[in-house]
C-alpha cells in the first residue's frame, strides 16, 4: 500500500450578478430583511408562472466562451423534485440534461511551475434556494426565501484534480475569471461563490477512480483545501485498515477541521428530473453569441502572457499581477506612467509594499489610498536616483497614511539624496579624521571595514549619500587618493 | 327572458340603456340563489362585489364607454386565482385560500367589464371527468339532477347550461371544457395552447392546461375569447401572435371547407351517438362543405400517454402544497415530516393523491424511460398524425364523448373506466390543438355533442363552422327543463 493517487472535482456554483431574480423581478440585493426580496413567484403562490431572466443567459455564455466551451444551441430547463422548506415550489428550475454550456478547459499554474489545464464538464443555470434559520427560534424554523430564486452558474469540473492545493488553483483561477468577466461578484462570505468537491483516492496507476465522496459547501480557499486534505487522510485510513469507502455526501465542520456523513447513497434523494413545462427550452442563436463574444474582456491568461511578454516579467510575477483585472489596471497604469523600461521595478513594488498595505488594512486595490499615478511619481525618484530605494519604503509609508506625493514628502522631510560629491567626500574626510585606528586597520589589509566607514557616513547624513557615489568616492579615499568628480544620471 | 339572451344582445340593451348591468346582475344572482342549490354549480358567490362591478360597468356605459362584454355578468371556474376572492380549486388543501392577486384572464375580463357573480365548482384541481372529486360536493346536471355533469369544469357547464350567469370560464387538461360541455348541451371552445394565458390558473398539467370559455354559443364563445386570448409576458408559454377578430369572422362561408371524419372516433361508439354526429356532417354538407374520412393510427393511445404525461406533470406542481406557506395545514405538526405528510395527505383528496402518485412513479429512476420518454415519443407521434391530417383537410371532426351524461356515483370508484370517457378530447391537448364542442342532439332526454378540432390557431375557423353550424340548427337553444 501506501502509494494513494488522490482524484478530486469540484462543482462550484457562482452567483450570477444580474439585478433581478432568475425566475421573477424580486432584487438579489444581499442583506434585506428576511422574505422582503420574494415576491409571488418565488413564494411559489398557486398559479403563478416562472419567466427567464435572459441577462442570466448572457452572463452563462460569457462564461462558457471565456473557457473555449461549446454553448449549446438549444438547452433545456428542468426540475429537480425534492421537499424542503426552503424551496417553496417543492422543485428546483435547473438544467440537467441539456446544460447551456458544454465541455471546456481552464488551465492552472502550478507551484513548481508547470501548467495543468483542467477540463470543465459542463456549465449550467439554475435557480438558488431559500434559507432555512435554526437559530434564536424556539421550538420552529424560519424561513427566509430572499435568496430563493437566485441565478447560479453550477460549473461542473472533469476529475482532473489531483491534490487539496491543485483544488485551491482551479478554485482561485475560476474565481478570478468570474469576476474578470463581471458575471460574479465572488464575494465567498456572502455565498456568492462556493464549491461542493467530489473527493476519492486509488493506488497509484489504477485504471478505475475509487469510491467517492462528496463534500458540501465549501466557502472558502482554505476550507477547500483542509476538507480535502482531511477527507483523503480520512479515506486512505480506512482503505489501509482493510475498510471501504462509501459514498455518501459529507458535511465540512470548519470548527472541528472534519468532515461528517449527512446522507448515503442509498439515503439520496430521488429527484424525478423532467424537462420544465412552464419554460420554452432556450434557443440559442449564432448572432447572439457573436454579440456576447464582442463583450469578451481580455481573459487573465491573455494579460498574464502580455504582461509577461511585453514587460519582461516572470511567469509567477505575470500571474500575479492578472489575478484581478484591478490589480492589472493599477500595475499597467504604473508602468504607463513610469516608463515600460522600470516594468519590474513597478512590478515589485505593486506585489510587494502596495499588496503588503491593502492586506495588512484590508483595501481593495480599487481603494487604494495611493493612487497608480502617485506610486509612479515615488517610484520616478528611485529611478532618477533623488532617493535610495530605503528612503523610498519611508516615503511611502507616508503616502498611505497622510496621502501626500512623494515629492511633497521627500521635499518636507529633505530625504532627498546627496549627490554632491563634494558635499559627500566632506563627510568622508570627517569620518576618516575621527577614526583613525580603523583607517589604519583597513589601509594594512582589513578590507571588511569598508562596511563599518558606509555606515558611518550614512549615519552623518541620515542615510541620504546616493549610495553608488558614495561606494566609488569612499574606495579612492580609504585607498588614499584623490576622488574623481562622480558621475550619475 | 334576460337569461336567455346572447351576450350580443345583451350587449346591444345594455348599449341602449333599455337594462342596467345592476338589474342584468341581480337577475342572475336571483337565480343562483334559486336554482344552485339543487346543482351546486356554484361554490363562492360574490353577491357584493358583483353589484359593485355592475354599478361600475353602468356607470362607464353612461359616460358613453361600450364594449362587448361590458356590464355582463360571469362565472369564473374556482381554478382562477382572483383578488380577495377564495380560489380553492375545489380542495379542501385551498378551502381557506384567498388569492391576493388576479389571473390573467381574469384581469384581462374584469378590465373588459365584466362582472363576477361567483367562482364554480370544479373537480378537485381540475382531476376529473364527472365533478365528482370536488371537496364541496358533486356538481349535478341540469338535464338530470341525478346524472353528472362532466367534468373538470362541471360546475362552469352546469351554470352556463342552466343560465346562471351569461358565460362560464373553465380550463381544459384532457377535456375539462369540450366534455362537460357535451354533456349539458352547451359550446365548449379549448383554444391552441398558448392563446390564452396561463398565468394566476392553479396548475394541473402545465403542458396541456388551457383556459378557455363555456357559453351557449359559438358567437357568445367568440365574443369572450378576442377578450381572453393574447399574449402575456408573465406565461413563456404563451403565444405572442395578434388575436383575430373572432366575431367579425365567423360568416365566413363554410363552401369547400374540408372537414375530416375521425375514423378512431366512431369505434365502438353507440349507435344512436354516431348517428347525431353524422347527422350533424350532413348539416355542413348541406352549407357547401366536404367530408372525408381521415385516420390517426395512433390516437386510441391518447388515454395511457395522457395518464403519464398529466400526472407527472401534476406530481410536480402540486408539491407547493405543503402546509408551510399558504392553504391547509394539519393541527399540531411533530416535525417536519408529519407536517408534509398530514398537511398533504388529509389536504389532498383520493382522485389527487392517486394522481400524484402515478406521476412519482413514472418520474422515478428505473421507470422514467419506460413511461415518462415512451408517453412523450407517443405524444409526438400523435401531434406528427394531426399535423398529416391537417395538409389534407382544414378541420377534423367526430363526437365529443362516447356517451350522453352517467349517473353520479357510476364511475367514481372505477378509475379506468373514468379516463375512457376522455378519449376523444385527449389527442388535441396532446398536440395542442383547438377544439369546440357544440350541441347536436338529444339521446334518452341527454344533450350530446359535436366536437371540431383544427389546426394550431385555427380557432376563427372552428368557431366560424360552429355558428354556420347552429345558425343552421336549433339545439343550442335547447334548454333543460326547470331553467328556462
Amino acid at each position: 500500500m501506501g502509494n494513494w493517487e488522490v482524484v478530486i472535482g469540484l462543482e462550484i456554483h457562482a452567483q450570477l450578478a444580474t439585478r433581478s431574480k432568475i425566475f421573477s423581478g424580486s432584487p438579489t440585493a444581499y442583506g434585506a430583511a428576511p422574505n422582503t426580496q420574494a415576491d409571488l413567484v418565488d413564494l411559489a403562490y398557486p398559479g403563478v408562472l416562472p419567466v427567464f431572466n435572459g441577462e442570466a443567459l448572457r452572463m452563462a455564455v460569457k462564461f462558457g466562451l471565456a473557457i473555449d466551451a461549446h454553448i449549446a444551441p438549444r438547452s433545456i430547463f428542468a426540475r429537480k423534485n425534492y421537499f424542503y422548506p426552503d424551496l417553496p415550489k417543492g422543485y428546483q428550475i435547473s438544467q440537467y440534461e441539456h446544460p447551456v454550456v458544454g465541455k471546456g478547459a481552464i488551465t492552472i499554474l502550478l507551484d513548481d511551475g508547470t501548467v495543468k489545464r483542467v477540463g470543465v464538464t459542463r456549465a449550467h443555470l439554475e435557480e438558488d434556494a431559500g434559507k432555512s434559520l435554526h437559530e434564536g427560534l424556539a421550538n420552529a424554523s424560519g424561513i427566509d426565501l430572499n435568496r430563493a430564486g437566485t441565478p447560479l452558474l453550477e460549473i461542473v469540473s472533469e476529475p482532473d484534480m489531483r491534490s487539496a492545493k491543485e483544488a485551491v488553483a482551479y478554485m482561485k483561477k475560476m474565481h478570478t475569471l468570474v469576476r474578470y468577466l463581471e458575471i460574479c461578484d465572488g464575494n465567498m462570505q456572502e455565498g456568492s461563490f462556493r464549491c461542493d468537491a467530489n473527493v476519492s483516492v486509488r493506488q497509484q496507476g489504477a485504471a478505475k477512480f475509487g469510491t467517492r465522496a462528496e463534500i458540501k459547501n465549501l466557502n472558502s480557499f482554505r476550507f477547500v483545501e483542509k476538507a480535502i486534505q482531511y477527507e483523503v487522510a480520512r479515506q486512505i485510513e480506512i482503505i489501509e485498515s482493510g475498510g471501504k469507502v462509501v459514498q455518501e455526501t459529507r458535511l465540512y465542520d470548519s470548527d472541528k477541521n472534519e468532515t461528517r456523513s449527512m446522507r448515503s447513497k442509498e439515503e439520496a434523494n430521488d429527484y424525478r428530473y423532467f424537462p420544465d413545462p412552464d419554460l420554452l427550452p432556450l434557443e440559442i442563436e449564432e448572432g447572439f453569441i457573436d454579440s456576447v463574444r464582442a463583450t469578451l474582456p481580455e481573459l487573465p491568461d491573455e494579460k498574464a502572457a502580455r504582461f509577461a511578454r511585453d514587460f519582461a516579467l516572470s511567469a509567477y510575477d505575470a500571474g500575479v499581477l492578472s489575478a484581478s483585472r484591478e490589480l492589472g489596471a493599477y500595475f499597467e497604469a504604473v508602468v504607463t506612467a513610469l516608463g515600460q523600461a522600470h516594468a519590474k521595478l513597478a512590478a515589485n513594488w505593486v506585489m510587494g509594499e502596495l499588496s503588503g498595505m491593502l492586506n495588512r488594512d484590508s483595501v481593495e486595490i480599487g481603494e487604494s489610498r495611493i493612487s497608480a499615478e502617485a506610486l509612479a511619481g515615488l517610484l520616478r525618484r528611485i529611478v532618477d536616483t533623488t532617493i535610495s530605494g530605503k528612503i523610498a519604503k519611508e516615503v511611502f509609508e507616508s503616502m498611505w497614511s497622510d496621502g501626500k506625493p512623494a515629492d511633497a514628502i521627500i521635499e518636507e522631510r529633505g530625504l532627498k539624496q546627496i549627490t554632491d560629491s563634494g558635499a559627500i567626500e566632506r563627510v568622508i574626510d570627517e569620518v576618516m579624521a575621527a577614526n583613525p585606528k580603523q583607517l589604519a586597520d583597513y589601509r594594512s589589509g582589513k578590507d571588511k571595514l569598508f562596511g563599518f566607514f558606509v555606515g558611518q557616513v550614512q549615519k552623518a547624513t541620515g542615510g541620504k549619500a546616493n549610495p553608488a557615489q558614495l561606494n566609488e568616492l569612499l574606495k579612492t579615499k580609504l585607498a588614499g587618493g584623490q576622488a574623481e568628480p562622480a558621475r550619475h544620471s | 327572458m334576460l337569461h336567455d339572451l346572447s351576450i350580443g344582445e345583451l350587449a346591444d340593451r345594455l348599449a341602449a340603456r333599455e337594462l342596467s348591468s345592476v338589474e342584468l346582475t341581480r337577475h342572475f344572482l336571483e337565480r343562483i340563489e334559486r336554482l344552485n342549490p339543487a346543482l351546486n354549480a356554484v361554490i363562492t358567490v360574490t353577491a357584493e362585489g358583483a353589484l359593485a362591478a355592475a354599478a361600475q360597468a353602468d356607470a362607464r356605459l353612461a359616460a358613453g364607454e361600450r364594449g362587448p362584454l361590458l356590464g355582463i355578468p360571469l362565472i369564473h371556474k374556482d381554478i382562477f386565482c382572483t383578488d380577495g376572492v377564495r380560489t380553492s380549486c375545489g380542495s379542501r388543501m385551498l378551502d381557506n385560500f384567498v388569492a391576493p392577486y388576479d389571473a390573467t384572464v381574469v384581469a384581462k375580463l374584469k378590465s373588459a367589464g365584466v362582472v363576477m357573480l361567483g367562482k364554480a365548482n370544479m373537480d378537485e384541481f381540475a382531476m376529473g371527468s364527472s365533478n365528482e372529486t370536488s371537496f364541496y360536493g358533486p356538481v349535478r346536471n341540469p338535464w338530470d339532477t341525478t346524472k353528472v355533469p362532466g367534468g373538470s369544469s362541471g360546475g362552469s357547464a352546469a351554470a352556463s347550461a342552466a343560465r346562471l350567469a351569461a358565460f362560464t370560464t373553465g380550463t381544459d387538461t384532457g377535456g375539462s371544457i369540450r366534455q362537460p360541455a357535451a354533456l349539458t348541451g352547451i359550446t365548449g371552445v379549448k383554444p391552441t395552447y398558448g392563446r390564452v394565458s396561463r398565468y394566476g390558473m392553479i396548475a394541473f398539467a402545465s403542458s396541456l392546461d388551457q383556459a378557455g370559455v363555456l357559453a351557449r354559443s359559438a358567437a357568445d364563445a367568440a365574443a369572450v375569447l378576442k377578450v381572453m386570448a393574447g399574449f402575456d409576458p408573465r406565461d413563456s408559454t404563451s403565444v405572442d401572435a395578434p388575436v383575430p377578430d373572432y366575431p367579425a369572422l365567423l360568416d365566413a362561408p363554410l363552401k369547400g371547407l374540408k372537414i375530416g371524419l375521425l375514423r378512431e372516433f366512431f369505434d365502438g361508439l353507440e349507435p344512436r351517438n354516431a348517428k347525431l354526429i353524422h347527422d350533424a356532417l350532413g348539416v355542413f354538407t348541406a352549407l357547401g362543405a366536404e367530408t372525408l374520412e381521415v385516420s390517426l393510427p395512433h390516437l386510441p393511445m391518447s388515454v395511457p400517454t395522457y395518464y403519464v404525461v398529466a400526472p407527472a406533470e401534476c406530481s410536480s406542481n402540486l408539491s407547493r402544497f405543503d402546509g408551510v406557506r399558504y392553504g391547509y395545514r394539519c393541527d399540531h405538526p411533530k416535525d417536519l415530516t408529519d407536517l408534509y405528510e398530514r398537511s398533504r395527505g388529509e389536504g389532498f383528496g383520493a382522485e389527487v393523491k392517486r394522481r400524484i402518485m402515478t406521476g412519482t412513479y413514472v418520474l422515478s429512476a428505473g421507470y422514467f424511460d419506460a413511461y415518462y420518454l415512451k408517453a412523450q415519443r407517443v405524444r409526438r407521434l400523435i401531434t406528427d398524425e394531426f399535423r398529416a391530417a391537417f395538409e389534407k383537410v382544414d378541420l377534423l371532426a367526430g363526437p365529443t364523448t362516447p356517451t350522453p351524461a352517467f349517473p353520479i356515483g357510476a364511475k367514481i370508484d372505477d378509475p379506468v373506466t373514468m379516463y375512457l370517457n376522455d378519449i376523444y378530447t385527449i389527442g388535441a391537448n396532446l398536440a395542442g390543438l383547438p377544439g369546440v364542442s357544440a350541441p347536436c342532439g338529444l339521446v334518452d332526454g341527454l344533450p350530446v355533442g359535436l366536437q371540431l378540432i383544427g389546426p394550431h390557431f385555427a380557432e376563427a375557423k372552428l368557431l366560424g363552422a360552429a355558428h354556420q353550424y347552429q345558425l343552421a340548427t336549433d339545439w343550442h337553444t335547447l334548454r333543460p327543463r326547470g331553467y328556462e
